[in-house]
C-alpha cells in the first residue's frame, strides 16, 4: 500500500518485540503525508541482521492535539519519518 | 538556570557509558575489532565533523537564493557543492527546514540522539537527555523559552523527530542589520544550537560578527 502527499494515514498500534522506529507516542495516531523521501532499508529488519529490504519512507505530520489532546500547545505539528509498513489509510 | 546548564550537571559516568565499555570489552575479547580500530574510525569521522560546516552551508544559503533553493530541495546536492561529506557508517541523507517569521523548526531524535554530526559536530549532552527528547515534542514552546527562544502565539512550531535515516538541519532567519556582510562574517553568527532550532542567530552573540 503506497501513499501520496496530502493523504490521511493512521500509524500502526502494534507493539513489536524487536527493533522498531515508530516511536511509542506516535502509535495509533492520525497524521497526513507531507513528503515521500524515497526507498530506505527497513530498520526493523536491518537491526536484526535480516537483510536490507527497501521500503518507501514518508514524512508524516501530526497535529499536537492528536497526540497530547487537551494538553497540547497551540499551533504545533510533529513530523516523523515513517516506513510504509507502519502506515495505513484512514 | 537554563535548560542546557541544568542537564549538564546530571550526566556523568552514566550506566550507558558503562554498558558501552562492557560491550567493547566483549567484542575485543572475541577478536571482532580492536581499541585501535575503533579509535581510528572515530578519529577519521570526527576530524571533519564541526558546526562550522553547517554554518558555512547556511551562510551561503543566506546570500545566494539559488543555493538556498537547492539546499531546501536537495540538501545532499548542496553539500556536494561545498565538498562536505556526511556519510559514515549509515546511509544517511540530509533535509533542510527553513524558519520564517511565522514558522519555527526544531529537531530532535526521540528514539536516541540522531542528528547530522558532520555538520553540527558531536551532539551536546542535553540533546541526548531524556528531558529534551520528551519535552520538546510535548511542550516545545515552554522548552524553547528555557533556551531563550520565545515564540509569539501566531508562530507555528514544527518539531522534526528524526526517526529514520534522514538527518535534519534548521535554516534560521538571517538577522536584520547584516546587509552586505561576507559569508564568513555571517557564518560566525550561526551556532550549533541555531542549526538545531533552540537558538536564533543574533548580533549579540559574544565575539560573533566582528570584522575580520
Amino acid at each position: 500500500m503506497s501513499f501520496e502527499v496530502g493523504e490521511a494515514v493512521r500509524t500502526s498500534s502494534a507493539n513489536p518485540a524487536g527493533h522498531n522506529r515508530l516511536p511509542r507516542y506516535l502509535r495509533g495516531k492520525r497524521g497526513r503525508v507531507v513528503a515521500l523521501r524515497g526507498f530506505f532499508p527497513l530498520a526493523d529488519l536491518r537491526a536484526e541482521g535480516r537483510g536490507d529490504v527497501a521500503e518507501m519512507l514518508y514524512t508524516v505530520a501530526f497535529d499536537a492535539a492528536e497526540i497530547w489532546d487537551t494538553s497540547a500547545e497551540p499551533h504545533e505539528t510533529i513530523h516523523a519519518d515513517l516506513w510504509e509498513s507502519y502506515l495505513a489509510l484512514c | 538556570m537554563r535548560f542546557a546548564e541544568h542537564e549538564h550537571h546530571h550526566q556523568s559516568a552514566t550506566p550507558m557509558a558503562q554498558r558501552v565499555s562492557a560491550l567493547i570489552a566483549r567484542i575485543e575479547a572475541v577478536g571482532m575489532t580492536s581499541d585501535a580500530e575503533i579509535s581510528d574510525v572515530l578519529e577519521r569521522f570526527l576530524a571533519s565533523a564541526s558546526p562550522a560546516n553547517g554554518a558555512k552551508l547556511v551562510a551561503r544559503a543566506w546570500v545566494e537564493p539559488a543555493f538556498k533553493a537547492l539546499l531546501l530541495e536537495d540538501a545532499s546536492a548542496a553539500l556536494e557543492r561545498l565538498a562536505i561529506d556526511m556519510s559514515h557508517w549509515a546511509p544517511v541523507r540530509l533535509q533542510a527546514v527553513e524558519n520564517s517569521a511565522l514558522l519555527h523548526n526544531v529537531i530532535v531524535c526521540t528514539l536516541c540522539s540522531c542528528y547530522p554530526i558532520a555538520l553540527l559536530g558531536p551532539p551536546p549532552t542535553w540533546y541526548k537527555s531524556e528531558a529534551y527528547r520528551s519535552r520538546v515534542v510535548r511542550e516545545p514552546r515552554a522548552m524553547l523559552a528555557e533556551f531563550g527562544v520565545t515564540l509569539g502565539s501566531g508562530v507555528e512550531v514544527r518539531v522534526w523527530d528524526s526517526t529514520a535515516e534522514l538527518r535534519y538541519i534548521v535554516v534560521p532567519e538571517r538577522p536584520v542589520g547584516t546587509d552586505g556582510w561576507t559569508q564568513e562574517r555571517l557564518a560566525s553568527l550561526i551556532t550549533r544550537d541555531a542549526l538545531i532550532g533552540v537558538a536564533r542567530p543574533s548580533l549579540q552573540v559574544a565575539g560573533a560578527g566582528a570584522d575580520p
